[in-house]
């Protein structure tokens, strides 16, 4: 029995400097946290404006992913049709893809003289590089491929038979979708889009290179940090500080979810 | 009158499923046979959850599905209630929720529709479970829920998927005796796809053989239970079969062994008889004018209050014999027997 239990030094090893590698950052960051002056430095108005930015954008980005990325997630999931699997793999690209690399595609579709975004400002005098809407056009293109494969997982996981138990009762395919497809898979999509609205808050590269870093209209909380870092050192440390807590708050809410919904 | 005429024809990989079915209304009729004998698949083809390759669904008169004239209604557009196997109670709604939710497609106001699923479960006895959810009720309980939820919307046709099946055997007997007389209620035609016999002999005005895919025997239960006419429904009523060609009270089997029976018979015949009509003597008996054969017993399994004894020799049979018959012969497998079969105990009759 004692034998079993002894754990081999050589995964207990690289075990734990695995943990330190990921816990060590962390520490560091509350060790070196100014806390004497914490309270000053929340209230100044540049971290205010950053972080009441950077929840907006997030959530505007999370409902827009949920609209599109939830009917996404339903069609790969319970539609056949050719093509099928390219379509999904096409909608996880932007999950591998450098998000920099995403800015500049979205410059090139959405720009000024972009496919689309030429056409938008001339027909409806839309700009939206370099705009608030740019940002939440940039981190809901990083951020829906979480939606979608973690709802898709859910749909697939979620017993088809239902829907056609459903449909003996006479429900169409849309009330089925609504009454009995989408409350079956509510804790996927409320995981997925806690996942996505985590993703969404962490965005930096597709922001900074489609919308930008005006402060108040296009600077984010990372992006904040990020030009935080080479003036105030402190002022970097407790933003970074705001986002680590609001991470972990919401890794804690989804943990819950997910042990609630298993 | 027939409320539901239906040709089922569905291909699907290497089986097919060619049935023909009439009920009329208030009728109940059991599709009884083996696993993998198609009897799902007929259900859901006419419920339109599998396609039909060919056929016609007809219900009430009206046309559901007619692949030759590019007919098809989808299951929401169909007036076809169905209880699922293993039910499928929404487990997000509660149970009156579940009971109302036909209803409400068919565009009953929110208000009625809880109070005409309340009305449902009240017959079904489980007015006091309104407001649970579906996982916090007993297996017969949601098998009560899943009919008051078919049944809500007045269904032309009633669907029944092996109803008891997911029940133990003390539930199964209640919510049989319960379920016959709901479905004696119900004034539509109902179709039960089962394989146990019980099930369809109790609950079931007529019964439908199917093996295979196909109907291989159709008829009230006394007939089928008395005239068996395959190795499988023989098995499910407890009978040995045979076939061959008489010629007066002589039935000469496939293989040459030859049977006397009471009834004068002509041509292509099956032969049944009961096990307990087979005795076992360990010499040859001589007497009375009997099927006498040897035989080898293969295995004893206790049946009911005596034992059940398979034989084979020059035609396999299955004999019933008391403890005391038994521990007289020392019966045993491997062990060598004359068995034997007064005439007067068989049936003969035509196989056409």
């Amino acid at each position: 029995m004692r034998e079993r239990a002894r754990v081999p030094l050589a995964l207990l090893v690289p075990a734990g400097l695995g943990l330190a590698f990921l816990v060590l950052p962390l520490a560091g960051l509350l060790v070196r946290a100014p806390w004497g002056t914490l309270p000053q430095r929340l209230a100044e108005p540049g971290v205010l404006t950053a972080l009441r930015l950077s929840l907006q954008t997030s959530t505007i980005a999370t409902l827009f992913c949920v609209v599109l990325g939830v009917p996404l997630a339903w069609l790969l999931a319970r539609v056949p049709f050719p093509g099928r699997r390219l379509v999904r793999a096409l909608v996880t690209v932007p999950l591998v893809l450098p998000p920099v690399v995403g800015g500049v595609a979205l410059l090139l579709v959405f720009g000024r003289r972009g496919l689309l975004g030429s056409w938008l400002d001339s027909t409806f005098g839309v700009t939206l590089p370099f705009t608030t809407t740019g940002v939440v056009l940039a981190e809901a293109f990083v951020a829906m491929p979480f939606l979608v494969i973690a709802v898709e997982g859910a749909l697939r996981g979620a017993d088809a038979r239902y829907e056609e138990a459903a449909a003996t009762l006479g429900a169409g395919r849309w009330t089925t979708f609504t009454h009995v497809t989408l409350p079956l898979v509510a804790p996927g999509v409320a995981a997925g889009a806690v996942l996505c609205w985590a993703r969404a808050l962490g965005e930096f590269g597709a922001t900074i290179t489609f919308a930008g870093n005006f402060p108040g209209r296009t600077q984010t909380m990372p992006l904040a940090v990020y030009l935080a870092l080479e003036t105030d050192l402190e002022a970097a440390i407790v933003l970074s500080l705001i986002l680590l807590v609001v991470s972990v708050t919401i890794l804690a809410a989804l943990r819950d979810k997910w042990i609630t919904s298993a | 009158m027939t409320a539901l005429d239906a040709h089922l024809l569905v291909q699907r990989g290497d089986f097919d499923l060619d049935l023909r079915l009439t009920i009329a209304p208030g009728e109940v009729v059991a599709l009884l046979g083996p696993n993998g004998a198609g009897k799902t698949t007929a259900l859901r083809a006419l419920a339109g959850l599998t396609p039909l390759a060919a056929g016609h669904v007809t219900l009430g008169g009206r046309d559901l599905d007619r692949p030759d004239r590019r007919l098809w209604t989808p299951p929401e557009r169909r007036p076809i209630g169905v209880v699922f196997q293993d039910y499928l109670l929404f487990p997000h709604l509660s149970t009156l929720d579940n009971v109302a939710f036909g209803p409400r497609r068919h565009g009953m106001p929110r208000r009625e529709a809880r109070a005409h699923a309340a009305d449902w479960l009240a017959r079904v006895g489980l007015a006091a479970y309104a407001r649970r959810r579906p996982r916090h009720l007993s297996g017969g309980q949601a098998q009560r829920v899943a009919l008051a939820r078919a049944l809500a919307v007045d269904p032309t046709l009633l669907l029944l998927d092996e109803p008891l099946a997911a029940l133990d055997a003390r539930t199964r007997l209640d919510t049989r005796a319960e379920l016959h007389r709901h479905l004696t209620g119900h004034p539509g035609a109902t179709l039960l796809v089962t394989h146990d016999p019980l099930d369809a002999l109790v609950l079931a005005d007529r019964l439908v053989i199917v093996e295979h895919g196909r109907s291989v025997q159709e008829g009230d239960a006394a007939t089928i239970t008395a005239r068996p006419r395959t190795d499988y429904v023989a098995r499910l009523v407890g009978l040995n079969l045979y076939r061959g060609k008489a010629d007066g009270h002589t039935v000469a089997l496939s293989d040459g062994f030859e049977l006397s029976v009471a009834e004068r018979a002509d041509g292509d015949v099956f032969v049944a008889f009961s096990p307990s009509a087979v005795a076992l003597y360990p010499d040859r008996p001589d007497g009375s004018p009997r099927n006498t054969w040897p035989a080898t017993v293969t295995g004893v399994q206790r049946h009911g209050d005596n034992l059940r004894v398979q034989l084979t020799g020059p035609i396999g049979a299955a004999a019933d014999v008391t403890p005391l018959a038994a521990a007289a012969l020392r019966l045993e497998a491997g062990l060598e027997v004359w068995a034997a079969v007064k005439a007067a105990e068989t049936r003969a009759y035509p196989a056409q």
